[in-house]
């Protein structure tokens, strides 16, 4: 059954970051059909995030989600922005995450602000970060402000959401983008062939 | 000496004792580490190790030295390292430097090979730090045919060229010092000992057993393909940590102070934590030695079993009361481990089985030669 990961990093205990990756969730799977989603909350695992960033290992449970994610055939993530981008607790959690952990991955991008003029956060730092691990980003960000969960934005607010799971569940019906993280050490590189074969071309034994 | 190694490897790091506040001069630790050595062989170990620092905080840039001056106070000791770099020493004096002390103390030196940990190191050594992987590799190379080869003609991309260049003094008994290849993260280093037959290590301190399984069993595959023998005959040494006291809440309360200020790991994760989730033990004697047995359920069976002690800004007295109570759980580890041992994993290597095994392979070829 195709999995997906829902992270949300909002950090207040009733949160509209949890809010949006609800909706999210919801609108992806009456698009989807049947998937397997789990939604995860970041602040539940602050501080074995943190511990993770000082010892350089996860914890079981902070394993157990870092695992989720890596197995994932895609992600949902929300998260808030702070000071214009997310917050450092989102970036640790990425940070304990394997480098190649989501290459591949088709990934719906959303997040929520105080007013609009942090939408752009989603295009300025959220999709950097996911160029660079190699994730497979959808066109349609969804920024959800506090405007939006009001009577005036509430419509366009559900229409961006339907969008942006549409496009997740269509990469997610199709055959991807054909990568994946390589779990096995590569043999055949330049750096090992040469380690069973010392001296290489300048030897000289005669 | 039974068929594994226990000992203890330091690296030399100079740590405030969080309790008082003080810290030791580089005399002070330089004396401290003779006096561990000293005490290892005293409570019936088997080997000292000790890391190569160049950065200040550390002691000893130099090894061979302190290593030649702790085998003229020492009579069965081996003498190891924990790591010394490959990547940035010239392997001709390498060759020199632990051919030297092989002699000077009979026999009694191995080496633990690794890249060191600071990036910082390669450019006072005139090396570039991205290189690590490929200075490894090439400087090992040389290395081994140093000790290997009489003569040798030898170019590579990191050094100038060698003709007919032999290193002295040659290895003791035309044996060189046994190495392993110490790696936490790096599987070229694991791949380098397996082709080349030698032990491989792995700190196992800091993380989880899991990450290092990978690498272990990723040597072992290794070795066998390169018809050193099965996996499990691979030659595997181990790191640890504890801190003991008779009574396990006696040896958490005093030891606490010292992990939540640790160099490493201090101010993150909780003693209780840590000690779940990584080799680190600290408890009563039989709780080490439980947890000390465990090691071979996950990685195998062993031949080496390093312990470090002397961190975190212990005070020496302390050490020297853990190794007294690693002297006396010692029989207990070497008993189990010898009794859980299937025949055909191999003893650990030392200079006197190494010469042996060259002369019965030597003996088997002649007498093939005359039957022909």
């Amino acid at each position: 059954m195709t999995t997906v990961v829902a992270l949300s990093a909002g950090l207040s205990e009733t949160s509209s970051t949890r809010l949006l990756a609800d909706r999210l969730v919801e609108s992806f799977g009456r698009q989807f059909g049947d998937a397997s989603v789990e939604v995860v909350t970041l602040r539940e695992l602050a501080h074995d995030i943190v511990d993770a960033t000082l010892t350089g290992f996860a914890s079981p449970r902070l394993q157990d989600v870092l695992d989720k994610v890596t197995a994932a055939d895609g992600l949902i993530v929300a998260t808030p922005i702070y000071k214009a981008s997310f917050p450092g607790l989102f970036k640790s959690f990425i940070d304990a995450l394997d480098a190649d952990a989501v290459i591949g991955k088709p990934v719906l991008l959303g997040a929520t602000g105080g007013t609009a003029r942090h939408s752009l956060a989603i295009d300025h730092a959220l999709r950097p970060l996911f160029g660079y691990l190699q994730a497979l980003v959808v066109p349609t960000g969804v920024f959800a402000s506090t405007h939006d969960w009001g009577a005036d934005g509430a419509q366009a607010l559900e229409q961006r959401i339907d969008r942006a799971a549409g496009e997740l569940a269509s990469l997610l019906k199709g055959a991807g983008t054909g990568r994946a993280r390589d779990d096995e050490f590569d043999l055949f590189s330049d750096t090992f062939l040469s380690i069973s074969n010392p001296g290489g071309a300048a030897d000289d034994r005669s | 000496m039974s068929s594994m190694q226990f000992g203890i490897f330091s690296v030399g790091d100079l740590t405030v004792d969080p309790t008082n506040g003080s810290i030791p001069t580089e005399n002070e630790k330089f004396k401290a580490l003779v006096a561990i050595a000293k005490k290892v062989e005293d409570i019936g170990g088997d080997v000292f190790a000790v890391g190569e620092h160049h950065d200040a905080g550390f002691v000893p840039p130099s090894i061979s030295t302190l290593h030649a001056f702790i085998a003229a106070q020492t009579e069965r000791l081996i003498l190891s390292t924990s790591i010394a770099h490959i990547t940035t020493n010239d392997p001709v004096k390498m060759a020199e430097d632990y051919a030297t002390l092989q002699h000077l103390s009979d026999g009694r030196v191995d080496l633990v090979l690794g890249r060191g940990n600071t990036a910082q190191v390669y450019p006072w050594f005139g090396k570039d730090p991205s290189k690590g992987v490929e200075l490894t590799i090439e400087n090992y190379q040389l290395l081994r045919r140093l000790w290997d080869e009489d003569l040798v003609n030898w170019e590579g991309k990191f050094r100038t060229p060698l003709q007919s260049f032999t290193s002295i003094p040659r290895p003791l008994d035309g044996v060189a010092p046994f190495v392993w290849h110490g790696s936490i993260r790096t599987p070229e280093v694991a791949e380098i000992a397996a082709y080349y037959g030698d032990g491989y290590f792995a700190n196992n301190i800091f993380w989880p057993k899991e990450h290092y399984i990978r690498l272990i069993n990723f040597y072992r595959q290794r070795y066998a393909h390169y018809g050193h023998g099965e996996p499990e005959q691979a030659i595997v040494g181990l790191g640890g940590q504890f801190f003991m006291r008779k009574n396990s809440q006696d040896a958490v309360n005093e030891f606490r102070p010292y992990f939540d200020n640790a160099p490493v790991y201090g101010h993150g994760p909780s003693l209780e934590d840590f000690q779940a989730q990584t080799p680190l033990t600290v408890g009563s004697p039989q709780e080490v030695i439980e947890k000390t047995l465990s090691f071979a359920d996950y990685f195998g069976d062993y031949q080496r079993q390093m312990f470090l002690v002397d961190h975190a800004g212990l005070p020496l007295k302390v050490v020297l009361e853990q190794l007294d109570l690693l002297g006396e759980i010692l029989p207990t580890l070497r008993a189990e481990f010898d009794a859980r041992r299937p025949a055909n994993v191999p003893d650990a290597p030392t200079h006197a089985n190494r010469v042996a095994a060259r002369d019965a392979a030597l003996a088997a070829e002649s007498s093939v030669e005359v039957d022909a």
